[in-house]
Formats: C-alpha cells, structure tokens, sequence
C-alpha cells in the first residue's frame, strides 16, 4: 500500500474523458499517483550550533526535509563582525560566515538521508550552492544524492522581500549563474523557488501572486536560455513558493490555475519537450499574514484549515507555521506542534488518497478558470511592458503591492475583513511565553568567524577572491570561482565585498 | 467602504507636521511601514519614507534634516532594542533626544515584533511609544497626533503590527 493512502477509496473518480492528474495541464496535479509531500519545517536561529540541536530534533519527530532560516547580515552578506551586522546576529535565523558554520550546522546529519534542505538564500544563493557542493566534496558524498532547496528568486526581493544587494540586472545575472550551474552539475538541486508568497504577504492578490511570480521566472529563464541552457534542462529543476490563506475554495483554485498556466506557458512560449518543464512542483506555506498576536492559539486552527487547503490541492512540500509566529521565532513547542499538524493533515484526513477531490466542483473549476485567464492576461501584459525586470526598476510591482496592502488594512480597520480575535470577538488572553534568542550570540559568532580568520591559509582565499572578481570583471559566471573561495574559507561577506565593488550596490526607494 | 478619512475622522481637522517614517538595520519587511506612511499622509501629515536598509546614522540625519516633528521606526527582525537605543542617542548628540527642551525634541515612536519586557526596555530608554502587532491604523495616528502635540513628551504606551523573517 502506497504511504497515506486507503485502498478503499478510489484515486480518481472523474469520468474517463475529462482531464485526469498527470495529464496536461495538469491543473489536477502533476502525478497520477497520490503522493505524501515532503514536510519540511522553516527552522533557524542562534548560532550553527544552536540550529543544529534543533534540526536534529525535527528529524527525530518525523520531518522528511528542513529549511535552515538565515539571519539578515547572512542574507545581506555581511559578516558578524560588520558593524552593520550590530543586533541582528542569529536574530531572524541562523548566522553563516563561512563553510566551517555549514560543517557545524549539519554536523550529525546525514545529507543523503534528507530529501529536501531548503534556504532563504536569495541574494547570496550562489554563495549557498557554493558551501553545500564544498560540504558535499568534504564529506565524500555526491552532492545529487540530496535535494538542496534555494530560494534563489532576488528579483522579488526587490519587490517583497527586501534583501537585496545589488542593482537588479546584475542581481538577476548571479541567480542566473547559480541555476545555470546547478543545472549542469547538479540537477537534482532545486536552484530556483519561484517565490509569489512574499509577494502575496505585501498585500497581493491570488493573480497578482502568481502572475508577478512567473514574470520573475520568465526573467531567469530568458537569462538562462541566453547562455545556451536548454529550458528542459533548467524547468524540471524548478519548484514554485506559494502562500495559503484561509480562503478554501479561492486558493484550492489559485494551485490549479497555477499549474495550468505553468503547463501552457512552458508550452506555447518555451517550447518545452520534457513533459516534466510543465509538471509546475508547489512548496506551499501557510500565510504568516493570516496570523496573529492576538488569542495567538487561534493560529492553529488557521494553519490546519491551510495545511488542509494544500492538501486539497496537490502539493509537493508543505511548511506549517507556528502559532507564535506573529510574537516571534518559534519556540520548539509551538515548532513541533506546526508539524504534527502536517502529520494529522497527512495521516488522518484521507486527502491523501484521492487526487485533486474538487475537481469537476462547479464552483472551484470555474474560479479555477477564471483565475487562470486573468494571471495569464496579467502575465502577457507584464510581458508586453518589458518583462519582470522592467516593473521592477520602475516600481511597478512595488506600488501595486503598497496599494494592496494599504486597501486590506483600511479593510480591516473599517471591519469590511474580518479578523476573528482582531476586529470581531476580541477577548484577553494570558500573554505566551515567546522564544528568546540568547544575548551570548552575537559575541560567541563574531569571536567566531574571527578565529577562521585567522587559522585558514590567508594567500589561497586572496587567489581565490582575486579570481572571482576577475570572473564577475569579464562577466564569467561566479560559480566555479565561489566554490573556490569557500572551500579556503573566505567568508560570505569578503566574497560579497569583492562582487559589491564589481555591481555596485543597491539603492533603496523613498516611495510608499 | 470606510474611507481613510472616515476612520480617521477622530483626529483630522488641522494641518499637520512633517514626520519621518524609517526602517532602520537590515529588516526587509516594509509592508507596516509602508502602510503606516500613508495612513499618516492621509490622516494630513507631511510623511518622509527612508526606505529600505538605514543606518541610525542616515535616519538622525535625514530626521534633522528635514526638521521631523517625530520619527516612527519600524523592526520587524529583532533588532528593535540595539537600533532604537542608537537612534536615541544621535539624536541626543544633535540637541533633539531626551534632553533637549520640548520644542527641539524629536519624539521616537517604534512599531514591530516586540516582545513585552522589550517594550517596557524601550520606553525605559526614553522610546515615547511603542506599537506591537495589533494595533489599529486608527491608534497609530492617534499617538503620533499626540506626541507632535505634547509639549511634554510622556511615554504613550499603544499596543500593533508584524513578524518574524519570512521564510
């Protein structure tokens, strides 16, 4: 019997001529076999060590993947000694320096046993394949033997997210050298998650999400198939980032319509031959917008409705997040507890049995159909108007996603959305014990990344750097000479440094 | 459905300051401020938006500068304790912190994921108010309404919005 599924309940029930899963478009979902997701958990925080411990506990309780959460310096590339770093040190995530915190990190945990690290690495996702090919090497183990998972998608960043480094043209060319490398040496690497949940956070609608979404990816794409890389040697490599929100029937929809848009654009624009360039994969996560602070324990009734929604639909991962996410970093009770709800979702409900059960509902296909034309409609026109990175340098996206958002709390100030705990049935509720990061973080870190400082072999990091700035000089892709820098130990922050001085840095906006 | 100016009704009336909204360190989350910043425009004040990525340094300065009659901080990442206390502090060494007399002092008010015995640290510290998650449009507004009014500047503890780094 296949894991999660009842023989006594039929896979499909839909009549022999309509579209079954794993059929093109594939809006019932990309397998004709019912398959249990990967349950990864967003975990991080502390130091490597710290992070370690509780990756190691997650694997214990059951999670078959996990998603290592990066502290901003990290994200932004600058070292914990950065004076700029001051404060946020093992704050919103794990603090990485170097490859010895990745050999600490995942110290204890065979890399070939878990089917999925995952990563917020956007901005420095180069960097990211980089120290997981130079920890494979180290190991002895053949880094296609696991799936690492990098979100890698920095032109949203400049549109939701906001860890962006560099200019956005450049921006796009490193996220280009990473998904052309993991392509070519590392296919079973996801080296792109097409991210729409950030931008369904900002306040976007459902089309807004996934078209601004696929125009991102079109970007990367376009930028790939400029270099020579086929698209069916990158678009089977891909996975889509969703959010899920309590909306059932619209966001069952929302994954459907996704999927049939994937198809047909990797059909009619790309020309894709490998039936998997259309298969769109979908790592869904439940909304932190839809938490809140307020009877806090009301998110775990939010988040099982979501993990249910994304059951419904057919998806390939799942993160559930904790109840006292909107107080801050889970605390692991919470952190567990997001997880057995996955298990319950997966292992009580029966949604894993039958695939895609709303299809042929009157009501879902038809705002399947509906959402579908209106995100290709957008997608075109995003399209039309200069592609991706166009809406970007001319805020476009950025201004469409503040109107949004202003519009959804006028909404809930006015009591037009209701918000149960916020703006209807408000109650006092005891105050939750939240997770502190320990204030000993940022000095054992710094202290830290100091001493690979000082014992790694000082001239081999100097070739290897000046090696990248050549590369990223003449427009060479970083890759080659990034895995180079790692591997001597050259810290996140001196690799960033050096490509800063190539790029130029980032200007932020003062429109809102 | 409300307009702004209905939900804000309880405090428009006259024309008002000039005030900075700013993300300081390396929090990238600016949907809060973004939506604090307009709320305040349409409530009439003249708003300032730093963006993304300031240094404590660039928000005193563009605060003096632009001869703000209060600074909102939004930190969504944790930092909110070691960024405010800097903000504090340059503003002290411009002549527009605590000490200064009521019409040079530039008020500090702080909207984020901010846990409890936080709050109470940053008021200590001399933070005028302090927003968490939850806190309506209509209460924000409402502080900086009082703030830029007071000639004394009081801690206003508020309670309103955020979260942690998304995934």
């Amino acid at each position: 019997m296949r894991e999660g599924t009842d023989p006594q309940v039929e896979v499909d029930y839909a009549p022999t001529e309509a579209e079954h899963p794993g059929t093109f478009p594939y809006t019932r979902g990309i397998a004709p076999e019912p398959k249990v997701w990967v349950m990864g958990q967003y975990a991080g925080f502390g130091t490597p060590a710290e992070s370690n411990e509780r990756f190691r506990t997650l694997l214990d309780a059951g999670v078959t993947g996990f998603s290592v959460a990066l502290d901003l310096p990290t994200q932004l590339g600058l070292d914990s000694d950065d004076p700029r770093a001051v404060g946020e040190v093992g704050r919103v995530g794990v603090a990485i320096d170097s490859l010895a915190d990745i050999e600490i990190l995942m110290d204890g945990i065979p890399l070939e046993a878990i089917s999925q690290v995952r990563t917020t690495a956007n901005s420095i996702g180069y960097v990211w394949a980089a120290l997981f090919d130079a920890l494979a090497e180290k190991r002895g183990v053949d880094p296609n033997e696991f799936g690492l998972f990098i979100q890698n998608d920095v032109l949203k960043e400049f549109i939701a997210r906001g860890t962006q480094i560099f200019p956005p043209e450049p921006s796009l060319r490193l996220a280009a050298d990473c998904i052309a490398w993991c392509a070519e040496h590392v296919p079973n690497w996801t080296p792109l998650a097409m991210s729409g949940y950030h931008i369904r956070e900002s306040g976007s609608s459902a089309v807004q999400e996934i078209a601004f979404t696929f125009a991102n990816a079109r970007a990367y794409l376009d930028e790939c198939l400029r270099r020579g890389v086929s698209v069916d040697a990158i678009a089977p490599t891909l996975f889509t980032f969703l959010a899920i929100q309590t909306d059932v029937l619209g966001e069952v929809a929302k994954f459907r319509a996704a999927r049939r848009v994937w198809a047909r654009l990797m059909r009619e624009r790309y020309a894709a031959q490998d039936p998997r360039s259309e298969q769109l994969r979908i790592f869904a996560f439940t909304a932190g917008s839809s938490l809140t602070a307020q009877q806090p324990l009301l998110n775990l009734t939010r988040t099982a409705i979501e993990a249910t929604i994304a059951a419904l639909a057919g998806v390939q991962t799942m993160h559930v997040s904790a109840y006292d996410e909107a107080l801050g970093v889970p605390t692991e009770t919470a952190a567990m507890l997001a997880l057995r709800t996955q298990q319950v979702v997966a292992f009580e409900t029966g949604l894993t049995s039958t695939l895609d059960p709303f299809g042929g509902s009157y009501a879902v296909e038809a705002l399947t159909d509906d959402l579908a034309t209106r995100i290709w409609e957008l997608m075109e026109s995003i399209e039309e108007d200069g592609g991706a990175l166009a809406a970007i340098e001319d805020g476009t996206f950025a201004s469409a996603l503040a109107d949004a958002a202003y519009r959804q709390s006028l909404a809930v100030e006015a009591g037009e959305k209701v918000v149960v705990g916020v703006n209807r049935f408000p109650a006092e509720t005891e105050p939750l014990e939240v997770f502190r990061v320990s204030p000993d973080v940022e000095a054992s870190q710094v202290a830290a990344v100091r001493a690979v400082r000082e014992r790694r072999d000082g001239a081999a990091v100097s070739a290897a750097l000046a090696r990248l700035r050549d590369d990223a000089d003449n427009g060479r892709s970083v890759m080659p000479s990034t895995i180079d820098a790692v591997k001597a130990y050259a810290t996140i922050g001196e690799i960033v440094a050096v490509l800063k001085e190539v790029h130029g840095a980032w200007q932020p906006s003062a429109n809102f | 459905m409300a307009t702004e100016r209905e939900f804000l009704s309880g405090s428009a009336g006259s024309r008002r300051p000039r005030v900075l909204v700013a993300k300081p360190g390396l929090d990238g989350h600016d949907r809060g401020a973004k939506v604090i910043a307009r709320a305040l425009r349409d409530a009439g004040y003249e708003v300032i938006y730093t963006g993304l990525q300031q240094s404590p340094e660039q928000v005193v300065a563009g605060a003096i500068a632009e001869d703000v009659a209060a600074i909102g901080l939004s930190v969504l990442s944790g930092a909110h304790v070691p960024l405010s206390a800097r903000v504090l502090d340059l503003l002290d060494s411009e002549g527009a912190g605590r000490t200064a007399s009521p019409e040079d002092r530039i008020p500090v008010v702080v909207g984020g994921i901010i846990p409890d015995e936080d709050r109470r640290a940053l008021l200590d510290l001399g933070v005028a108010a302090v927003f968490t998650p939850g806190a309506s449009l209509g209460e924000i507004v409402a502080g900086f309404d009082t703030l830029c009014r007071a000639s004394t500047q009081e801690a206003v503890d508020v309670g309103a919005a955020g979260g942690t780094d998304l995934p």
